[in-house]
């Protein structure tokens, strides 16, 4: 009988047809089951969100997860966390929150990863179906989107090809406000596309800083970034250090009386220094949630998909928006790549410089993997010995003499002042390859 | 630091001790603990709610398993408001959590008392009749009342209370009281003193933009017959002026002046909603009054007397580019203000309360200085009762949602969500429940969903056929996603009730699952 079934409330999304479904919707017993048995996707983050989107994909009908995180369970995390208690304090936040899930949904399997992003391999990623994104740092989504990203392959007329596709839902809270997103690389704006959306932080002027204080915030960034640099000749100021937090409140505090400014207290400083975001349990379950049927969706196509920006805000009323942005086709992460046109005498040095010169690029430093393989790695130590001989290789020949194909790289990109870490999908082509080279990179820059 | 302080540190910044303090006093009731119940109390319970009562009257079936975190195996055959209890008191043990093992719509017939001693009820998927109910129980004992309801990939949340009045609504946008188009004497001798002819580069770039505007006002009002500029050509004009007085390029005060010339721009005295406040009838005040209208009456004298037309001056300023000097100077201007115009209120308040036979003293301080930093921002929200609407319901909003198309899919769900618990009532099931008589569901649900539409004298037509067929596909489930979402909801409402910061939402929230365009309909 149905009712007896643990799936009772979700087989009637997944056996049944349906009108408003996704245009690949096959219901039935099988759909679920092997959503159950194939269906991999990975959680990014074991946090506010991260915590909710195991819960809500472990009861969405999902049996295999990961989930990555580099954090340990903090005290200011328990007001929303849910799935940690006090004891936990210090723990991996990836292994307590899988194994807790794990405890009272029987049947899930989560594979708990204590690492950074940064640390796995592209394979790694490449293992799943579905990523699922509940970050909250910038610098994070855009790692995660360019590695997605590059799995996406164009044929040679530059349509994206749907099963190289990696979805990602990407979710993100402040307070009261919040957003969940569907990003289908090659076929809605990824990440970066839309990277307007999360303008840079205003920093205060350090002559503002130094020389005219007026508010709380400058007395706090002043002690934490110019005094504390003098009186602590070379140590670093750790911000998760109680001590070195008091000693930049009451320096703060010292700065402030100076002036005659008010308002400085310890809640504010940790605030400024730490760049705290608010955070509460109800704004994260309403965007996991988003995310997690999404997440289904896209999985199972038992519903139409969130096209494909949804806001959440719930300061004065409720607003709920959903916008439809558009790709950017010149995208350097999801567009068909930059193309670089290379002669096959050219060495893997020497393609190394020409990134650091390409206009679309200049990327420094710059590691090199083909099809997994690295050919170069600057770091660490023992990789970069390991693939140092093949510097004064051609690239031609690394590449095993294929006339184009797909190369990623990272490196160091400057963006005006800003440099950061960056992962580049290059389409490298090489000149004067008969009769291989297709006609639409023939003709390009 | 305390613990607690620490681990409420994130949502301290929200609502601040005073929230936290008041959240922590509140009781709470939750019917019905299946997902949507558990999964609103879940995130209430993290923030510290003072206690909560679990009342439900089913035992745990394999189903819910698969729904509702908050049971497992060892649950099934059990109270499934003592298990729900039970893992939400793991949650936080600063909580005082008990169950009461009833159904909760025998628990509405049985014992309207029971619901008086809470500050809030949260009343999960309720059929239409035990809603109307305890709408009125609620209603008469002055407890909150927020329902929720998942199904399928649908759902509401709806608040009901006579009234909610809001001093700190918090907005995240609010043009700052400067007073620039109507400054008071203080802040002119101020402003007379500083020469903004000065040869030093340094402090000609350090005057702040509240002396750069108020000076620059001056000397266009001479030349234009005391009036602002307000055509857009007298503005872009006046921008024009304030760039010619730079003397370098670089210099952010003159910038910042210029963006914030709009300011200057604005109308004096109070916005049209203040004024809609201070003339709503319920600033005739009779001896139970709240304290809130009571602050209100306040305002409206003051206005009319010392504020010149004004409500009281917030007292803060905008960071802005400044020696730190001539902003110190400034904000103590402000602030001095704010404070006379505190104390004028204060007074106002106290003769009104002595007036209606009320203890002078019984608004604190704290609490009427709060009022006037808050005085242009105040919010008041009404509910109607839920059977009014269900009986008669703003029509000409039900037909401009029916021809919207922005509105179709949610103003559809809404009647169908009816249309569910009248054929439930009908046939003692709900539609698609079983499988097998899927056909038969369908043309009877349009039935009742055409029937409802025709009794507001309005269209069915409008119902989409693929609508109708979603509803009953979807079978009354109630999916953990949804619920978690539809939770989320409910929990942030109540957070805002609660704490009496920040805004509730007005109307019923008709959630849309299939594309998220869910909407509010104000019916």
């Amino acid at each position: 009988m149905a009712t007896a079934s643990r799936t009772r409330d979700l087989d009637k999304l997944l056996l049944r047809p349906g009108h408003l479904v996704g245009p690949n919707f096959e219901p039935g017993p099988e759909l679920r089951d092997d959503l159950g048995e194939y269906a991999r996707v990975l959680v990014i983050g074991a946090g506010g969100l991260g915590c909710e989107l195991l819960k809500d994909l472990a009861l969405s009908g999902f049996k295999n997860l990961d989930v990555i995180d580099m954090d340990r369970i903090e005290v200011t995390n328990l007001n929303r966390q849910f799935l940690f208690r006090l004891e936990d304090v210090g723990k991996p936040k990836a292994e307590v929150a899988a194994k807790r899930v794990m405890e009272r949904v029987s049947g899930v399997n989560i594979v708990p990863h204590f690492c950074r992003i940064e640390e796995k391999e592209l394979e790694f990623y490449s293992d799943f179906g579905i990523i699922v994104l509940g970050l909250d740092s910038v610098e994070a989504r855009s790692y995660i989107n360019a590695v997605a990203c590059s799995f996406l392959e164009y044929d040679s007329d530059d349509n994206p090809r749907e099963e190289t596709m990696k979805p990602m839902v990407d979710g993100g809270t402040e307070g009261f406000k919040g957003h969940a997103r569907v990003i289908l690389p090659g076929f809605t704006p990824c990440f970066e596309c839309t990277i307007w959306l999360f303008p840079p932080q205003v920093k205060f002027p350090l002559c503002t800083l130094a020389e005219t204080p007026r508010t709380a915030a400058h007395c706090i960034e002043y002690a934490h970034l110019i005094k504390w640099d003098e009186v602590h000749s070379g140590k670093a100021f750790d911000p998760d250090d109680p001590e070195h937090m008091q000693w930049v409140y009451t320096a703060a505090v010292k700065r402030a009386e100076l002036f005659g400014i008010p308002g400085v207290t310890y809640s504010l400083t940790q605030g400024v220094v730490k760049n705290i975001i608010p955070a509460i349990a109800s704004t994260n379950a309403i965007i996991s949630a988003a995310c997690a049927m999404e997440t289904l969706k896209i999985a199972s196509g038992c519903s139409k998909t969130l096209s494909n920006y949804l806001t959440y805000n719930g300061v004065e009323g409720l607003h709920i928006k959903v916008t439809e942005f558009v790709r950017d086709k010149e995208c350097l992460v999801c567009g068909p790549g930059v193309l670089v046109e290379l002669e096959s005498s050219i060495t893997l040095r020497k393609f190394i410089n020409i990134l650091e010169e390409h206009p679309n690029l200049l990327l420094s430093k710059a590691s090199v993997t083909y099809k997994g393989t690295n050919l170069y790695m600057q770091a660490p130590p023992v990789l970069e010995e390991m693939t140092r001989s093949n510097l004064d290789l051609p690239l031609f020949d690394l590449m095993g003499k294929v006339s184009k194909d797909i190369v990623h790289v990272t490196g160091v990109s400057c963006k005006g002042d800003r440099k950061t870490s960056s992962l580049k999908k290059l389409r490298v082509a090489f000149k004067g390859v008969v009769g291989v080279v297709d006609m639409d990179t023939a003709g390009g820059a | 630091m305390a613990e607690p302080k620490v681990k409420y540190d994130r949502q301290l910044r929200i609502w601040g001790e005073q929230g936290q303090a008041v959240l922590e006093k509140a009781s709470l009731c939750l019917l019905n603990c299946g997902p949507t119940g558990s999964e609103t109390l879940k995130n209430l319970v993290l923030g510290g709610i003072g206690s909560i009562t679990v009342v439900d009257g089913s035992k745990v079936e394999v189903g819910d398993l698969g729904n509702n975190f908050m049971v497992d195996e060892s649950s099934i055959g059990q109270s499934k408001a003592k298990c729900v209890c039970s893992f939400l008191q793991e949650l936080n043990d600063a909580v005082k959590a008990k169950f009461v093992e009833e159904s909760p719509p025998k628990l509405i017939e049985s014992n309207p008392s029971f619901f008086s001693q809470f500050t809030l009820v949260v009343a999960t998927q309720l059929a239409e009749d035990s809603m109307i109910k305890l709408d009125k129980i609620c209603r008469e004992a002055n407890v909150m009342l927020i329902f929720a309801r998942s199904y399928g990939l649908t759902g509401f949340v709806r608040i009901s209370l006579k009234e909610h009045t809001v001093i700190e609504s918090k907005p995240d946008h609010f043009v700052d009281d400067l007073r620039l188009n109507n400054p008071w004497p203080e802040l002119r001798r101020f402003v007379e003193n500083i020469d903004l002819t000065v040869a030093d580069p340094v402090e000609h770039k350090h005057i702040p933009y509240v002396v750069i505007l108020i000076k620059m006002a001056e000397e266009w009002f001479k030349l234009h017959n005391g009036q602002l500029p307000s055509t857009r050509e007298e503005k872009k004009e006046f921008k024009e002026l304030l760039k010619s007085r730079m003397v370098s390029l670089d210099e952010d005060n003159y910038k910042e002046a210029i963006d914030a010339s709009f300011k200057l721009f604005a109308p004096r005295g109070i916005s049209q909603d203040v004024r809609q406040i201070i003339n709503d009838s319920s600033v005739e005040l009779h001896s139970n009054s709240s304290d809130f209208w009571v602050m209100v009456a306040a305002l409206k004298e003051f206005v009319s007397n010392e504020g010149g037309g004004e409500a009281p001056l917030e007292g803060s300023i905008p960071d802005m580019t400044s020696s730190t000097e001539h902003y110190v100077n400034l904000q103590k201007i402000y602030q001095a203000k704010a404070e006379a115009d505190f104390h004028s209120v204060e007074q106002r308040t106290r003769s009104l309360l002595k007036k209606i036979g009320r203890n002078s003293t019984s608004i604190s301080k704290q609490t009427i200085k709060s009022f006037c930093r808050n005085a242009r921002k105040l919010k008041i929200s009404r509910y109607r009762p839920i059977e009014e609407e269900f009986k008669s319901p703003n029509l000409s909003e039900l037909q401009k949602y029916l021809t919207d198309e922005d509105y179709s899919v949610a103003v559809g769900f809404y009647i169908l969500l009816r249309a569910v618990d009248r054929f439930a009532f009908n046939y003692n099931s709900y539609p698609g429940e079983f499988d097998g008589a899927m056909d038969e569901d369908i043309s009877r649900l349009k039935m009742m969903a055409y029937g409802i539409l025709s009794d507001l004298g309005c269209n069915g037509q409008t119902l989409t056929e693929d609508l109708i067929s979603e509803m009953c596909r979807f079978g009354a489930a109630e999916l953990h996603a949804v619920a978690a979402f539809i939770g989320g909801v409910a929990a942030q409402e109540a957070i805002k009730l609660i704490t009496k910061q920040f805004v509730p939402m007005c109307g019923s929230f008709i959630f849309n699952g299939i594309d998220h365009r869910s909407q509010l309909l104000m019916l």
